[in-house]
């Protein structure tokens, strides 16, 4: 069952759409924002509230990048894998990070401290190589400021 | 030189509160089109401007518009969404009018939405941009106190409710209909058209969908006229351009620039050349998914014809540079990969096609290609172009890889006879 804060977000959602299945999207958000990642169970959760099956909820659930289906870390590490962030060098900041923290693309620190994602660009070209922490953007990367940035977020 | 779209803004300042836009004329606009236009009269002004779309497709936009079915049989319920996904690689020209000025974003939905008689609209906006969102909730706020949104807009019949909806990212959000079926809460597959958004769209009603950039335009057409417009561009195509650049360049950017300003001055004057002993080797002149120019095309001016002209295509105008100690196989290889990635699985040939392309890359660049290699790239490039496929993700992809392979063959041949990257 969604938890009754989900549930009361989730009521609003269900004021500015048609039928209930359009808000799938909303609701998957919700229960990402309050779980950190949406389990098989988020998943049930979601289809009961919505009254359709789990399988349509995981058709969405899977289709995008930002829906997190596996358990993250505490902090996500988005980093611009995309064209000018390939240019400006963001193999080099992968591998700072890598370095630093042991996790490669998709993998989890073992505190669970951080997990590393590639991420499409991140409209910020301009100042490549860029990744973001959670909410926050960080431009013009070189290897040196890593640790300082990762350093914020405990 | 005019800027309508960015002569507010300023860098690193947050941009202007509803009150502080009307002191420089906003909001004019919008009371002048409700208030004394009639929805065939702002349309009228958005065609004779020749106003094209900045999406990508460069698609009129008073065109587009005139599809919606209009008078008293029309359907009540029509929607006008904005494309603020911005997710094509090397594209960042809408953030800036999003983070920069959203009030002129949103009476120009207000009046664009009055011209298809829209009572509601949706910002579609791409997760990344946290500090846009923010910003557009507070002045979709300031407009609904202003009485500029919501029920009889200032005191007429007309009522607009507008909406922000941030992505779950993928893509295929940026293509219309994926869009909408996105909006709707599904997967972001593009939808078979005929029928046209602009008949049965968003929940089945009459929906246009345009791009921040485009929409920004709106309320300066309508304020200083069509002939205006016009005479903005260098080239008769009509207003002026956000241009952006980016790879090893001094001053990597964004500008407001007439369209149609060459591509040596965007790159060299606005954004500095390149950064020392680096040489210009290859642009791809409009985002991710158009054909490779070079050097040879400096001259050509950055507009829909002109680009189109020398095979290439304006798409979003943000310049991509390779510079000669890039790896263009690597590059390739980095391109594909996204659109490999963000195919929505949707159609055979891009499904199975791109992930193809994606391997045969890879091993080139890793010294393991063959000579046929390179024949098996140009038939993708064909068998991938366009009218095989649902939606146009497939054929951008092809565009710098067929490209590639005309501007850049020596290279694929090198790694293929050494058997190794010559820039690592
Ligand atoms: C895969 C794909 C992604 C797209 N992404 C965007 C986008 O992020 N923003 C955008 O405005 N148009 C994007 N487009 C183009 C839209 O489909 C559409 O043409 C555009 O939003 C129309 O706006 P306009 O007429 O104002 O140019 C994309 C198209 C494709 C095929
Ligand atoms: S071309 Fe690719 S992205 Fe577009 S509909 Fe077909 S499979 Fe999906
Ligand atoms: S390519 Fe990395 S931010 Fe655009």
């Amino acid at each position: 069952m969604l938890k009754t804060e989900e549930q009361k977000e989730l009521e609003e959602e269900l004021k500015l759409v048609p039928y209930k299945k359009a808000a799938t999207i909303e609701a998957l958000k919700v229960v990402q924002k309050h779980r950190g990642w949406v389990s098989d169970e988020g998943i049930k959760d979601i289809a009961e509230f919505l009254e359709i099956t789990p399988d349509e909820v995981d058709g969405v659930a899977t289709f995008y990048n930002m829906v997190f289906r596996r358990e993250v870390g505490r902090h996500v590490i988005l980093l611009c894998d995309s064209v000018s962030c390939y240019i400006l060098g963001y193999r080099k900041i992968q591998e700072e990070i890598n370095k630093k923290l042991k996790i490669n693309f998709g993998e989890t620190t073992s505190d669970g401290r951080f997990t590393m994602l590639p991420i499409p660009c991140l409209g910020t070209c301009d100042h490549a190589p860029a990744l973001m922490i959670d909410n926050d953007l960080h431009r013009d990367l070189d290897s040196d400021k890593i640790d300082s940035i990762l350093e914020a977020y405990k | 030189m005019e800027k309508p779209l960015t002569q507010h803004i300023k860098p690193n300042e947050p941009p202007m509160s509803l009150n502080e836009y009307e002191k420089v004329g906003g909001y004019k606009a919008m009371q002048r089109a409700l208030k004394e236009l009639q929805p065939k009269d702002v349309l009228k002004i958005i065609s004779d401007s020749n106003l094209r779309g900045r999406g990508g497709a460069g698609f009129p936009t008073g065109m587009k518009w005139s599809f919606v079915p209009m008078g008293d049989n029309a359907p009540k319920e029509k929607y006008l969404v904005c494309n603020a996904d911005e997710m094509e690689p090397g594209t960042f020209k809408d953030r800036l009018l999003l983070e920069g000025n959203p009030h002129q974003l949103i009476e120009g939905m207000i009046i664009a939405a009055f011209a298809i008689q829209a009572n509601k609209g949706y910002i579609f906006l791409r997760w990344a941009y946290k500090t846009a969102a923010e910003l557009i909730l507070k002045s979709i706020a300031e407009a609904y106190n202003a009485g500029y949104l919501g029920k009889n807009i200032l005191g007429t019949s007309y009522s607009f409710d507008l909406y922000l909806h941030t992505s779950v990212g993928r893509y295929m959000c940026g293509e219309e209909t994926g869009l909408l079926n996105a909006l709707e809460g599904k997967r972001a597959t593009p939808r078979a058209k005929p029928p046209f958004p602009q008949v049965s769209g968003l929940f089945g009603k009459p929906t246009i969908v345009n791009n921040v950039e485009t929409l920004s335009f709106v309320p300066h057409i309508v304020n200083n006229g069509a002939e205006w417009f016009k005479k903005l561009s260098l080239t008769g195509e009509g207003g002026t351009k956000i241009y952006g650049v980016s790879g090893k360049v001094k001053n990597p950017n964004t500008w407001e620039l007439p369209l149609g300003t060459t591509m040596r001055e965007i790159i060299f004057e606005h954004a500095g050349g390149m950064r020392d002993g680096l040489k210009l080797k290859g642009i791809l002149p409009g985002g991710a998914s158009t054909d490779f120019l070079t050097e040879e095309h400096l001259d050509v001016n950055m507009d829909f014809t002109s680009v189109g002209k020398v095979g290439s295509r304006l798409g979003t105008g943000t310049l991509i540079i390779l510079d000669d100690k890039t790896c263009p196989v690597g590059m390739l290889h980095n391109l594909e990969h996204f659109f490999a990635q963000e195919s929505c699985g949707w159609c055979t040939p891009c499904r199975d096609g791109l992930p193809w392309v994606e391997k045969i890359l890879l091993s080139i660049e890793e010294g393991d290609g063959r000579m046929e290699d390179l024949d098996l790239l140009a038939y993708h490039s064909k068998e991938l172009g366009p009218g095989r496929t649902f939606c146009a993700l497939a054929p951008g992809a092809v565009e710098p890889l067929q490209s590639s392979l005309k501007y850049f063959r020596e290279d694929y041949e090198m790694h293929i006879k050494n058997k190794r990257c010559p820039w690592r």
